[in-house]
């Protein structure tokens, strides 16, 4: 590697998506030379086929144990790999691991050029779980529409009701009991499962 | 109650004592509050204690140590003041492999000894055939998989960094990987081996406990600062995990107790398997073979739970005999002062010294008595090594 040329970056992520994102990211701060791994078989082979300078792994891989074993001397290791930290950098595993993220870098590649790629790599793992965390309530927020619109369904046959006097009543218990609609209408489907 | 305490755990039956001990409620009559987080790795596990998300941990012995000593990651002294574990691994081979063992066997087929040697025929014939090296799965550098295998091998001859491939796999990954082709071999805990043989892929070639007598294989690791600064929490845990562990070893519980730890946020296998570890009968192989080792695994009989210094020296001393760490006295006095039998009779207000071992406590089936105050000339013994310059 010549010193102004970029950094072989490995990707280790079994989500496409996330791994997708990290690219993206790395490719936008001009680290173009990114490569994606999402099979897990022969890992090690392939990561040694690859020779990259700086190996990023998501914590949720069980993988991340067969990385370790680089550090070892072993005849199989053409180059010895380092992990980046050293004892200074405590707050930096702090940040990855609180991301869900770590990296490893090759021997031969300043420590400098890899806080960048880290710094990035954990302002995406965190972008992703955000982004995670806006669908899960997406998702859950339209589970309570199915809900809230069958509740309304039963309602309107027992008492007799319009589409919106129903919807009134489910809003006012709710407010009256400080629940959401959500929740009184789940009850109601309950209820009505229990009394059929 | 204090505040929550957060213990990590990889889903293996060597965390019995932990997880009965909070499942049944025996850190919940000690005062405690404690959560179980389960991990996928030995390296989350131990950046997770060393960065302190995690108040104590399920962990391999020698990575306490080894992080105790700042090897392979950066330095978090670590203590143990109970033991987890004792034994507890199996060397599973595929049927081709066993077969070519058994092939070129002289002696009894569960002495390691005439494997060891009957190995280092196969490997000798497979080089002169121009074949691929063996390849052997286990779990981490610092691990006593590692270091069981090498033992075993290396008393055959086998140099395990020349002669055959040693490779890191995670434990979920083995029985799929030895079914594939991918790996001839492999050392890791239960409840793998089991699996591998209920899916005709391996049989089960020796008990660790065939290798080695007595080996620490996971302790229940906590920050050195943290236990300094919290020395009640430690010694309710200390006492929970006694009542746990004596508990998983009474008969008639241990059907119980294979129902919890099959349980999905536990370790999630079939209780059945998990019965046949506790008891140390294991089938090891297809056509229905059982054998049967009392100390397959220890957990709480035969003063297992007592952290014992010497296992932790034994442990230094094959991280350098593999070129894993520099001799020296400092470091050993650190790596034997990670095992905390005073923290062990504290909590439990034991006086003197109970479950005392002899100076060997180890007892490997090959090599000289292991003896801590001269590492130097016990290593010397040792033909094949891999000793830093």
């Amino acid at each position: 590697m010549g010193a102004e040329s970029s950094p072989k970056i490995a990707i280790v992520d079994e989500s496409p998506i996330r791994a997708a994102i990290l690219e993206e990211g790395l490719r936008e701060a001009g680290f173009t030379d990114v490569v994606r791994i999402s099979e897990m078989q022969s890992l090690l082979s392939r990561i040694y086929a690859l020779d990259p300078d700086v190996i990023v792994i998501d914590l949720e891989n069980p993988s991340r144990d067969i990385l370790e074993q680089m550090f070892q001397v072993s005849r199989a290791v053409r180059r010895p790999i380092a992990m980046f930290v050293d004892q200074s950098d405590a707050a930096s595993i702090q940040a990855s691991v609180d991301a869900g993220v770590s990296a490893y870098i090759v021997d031969g590649l300043k420590k400098e050029r890899l806080k960048p790629i880290l710094d990035l790599c954990i302002s995406r793992f965190n972008a992703f779980s955000k982004l995670q965390d806006e669908l899960d309530r997406t998702k859950s927020a339209l589970e309570d529409r199915k809900v809230i619109d069958r509740a309304k369904g039963i309602l309107m046959k027992l008492k007799g009701l319009s589409e919106e006097e129903a919807y009134v009543l489910l809003r006012s218990t709710a407010m009256r009991e400080k629940k959401k609609i959500g929740e009184i209408a789940q009850s109601i489907l309950t209820a009505s499962e229990l009394l059929k | 109650m204090t505040k929550p305490l957060h213990i990590g755990f990889i889903p293996l039956i060597d965390a019995a004592a932990l997880i009965v001990a909070v499942d049944k409620g025996f850190t919940e009559a000690e005062g405690l509050d404690v959560s179980l987080v389960r991990e996928v790795s030995w390296s989350n596990v131990r950046d997770k204690l060393n960065i302190g998300l995690f108040d104590a941990a399920h962990l391999l012995a020698p990575v306490a140590i080894a992080s105790s000593l700042g090897l392979g990651h950066i330095k978090v002294p670590i203590v143990a003041p109970f033991n987890l574990s004792l034994n507890g691994n199996a060397i599973t081979v595929s049927s081709a492999l066993h077969a070519a063992i058994m092939a070129e066997l002289d002696g009894d087929r569960f002495d390691p000894m005439a494997t060891a040697l009957a190995l280092s025929r196969v490997v000798a014939t497979r080089r002169k055939n121009g074949a691929e090296p063996l390849t052997f799965g286990m779990t981490f550098p610092f691990s006593t998989h590692n270091y069981q295998l090498r033992f075993w091998m290396a008393t055959g001859g086998i140099d395990p960094d020349e002669d055959v491939r040693l490779v890191v796999l995670p434990p979920p990954y083995m029985v799929e990987s030895i079914a594939s082709g991918q790996i001839d071999g492999f050392c890791v805990g239960a409840p793998w081996n089991s699996i591998a043989v209920d899916r005709g892929v391996g049989q089960i070639l020796h008990f660790a406990s065939d290798i080695l007598a007595r080996a620490a294989e996971k302790v229940l690791a906590i920050r050195q600062d943290w236990s300094e600064k919290n020395p009640e929490p430690v010694a309710a845990l200390v006492r929970a995990a006694s009542r746990a562990a004596e508990f998983v070893e009474r008969s008639k519980n241990r059907a119980e107790v294979a129902r919890i730890l099959a349980r999905p946020e536990y370790v999630g296998v079939d209780a059945d398997v998990i019965l046949r570890t506790l008891e140390g009968r294991l089938k090891i192989s297809a056509d229905g073979t059982v054998r049967e080792i009392s100390r397959y695994l220890l957990v709480g009989r035969e003063g297992a739970p007592r952290p014992d210094p010497v296992q932790a020296a034994w442990l230094y001393a094959q991280m350098v005999r593999w070129g894993q760490a520099a001799i020296s006295s400092e470091a050993l006095t650190t790596a034997t002062a990670v095992f905390r039998p005073d923290l062990y009779d504290a909590a439990l207000r034991i006086r003197g010294e109970a479950h005392r071992d002899g100076p060997d406590s180890v007892r490997a089936f090959a090599g000289p008595a292991f003896d801590p105050a001269d590492l130097g000339g016990y290593l010397t013994s040792f033909k094949v090594s891999r000793r830093l310059p």
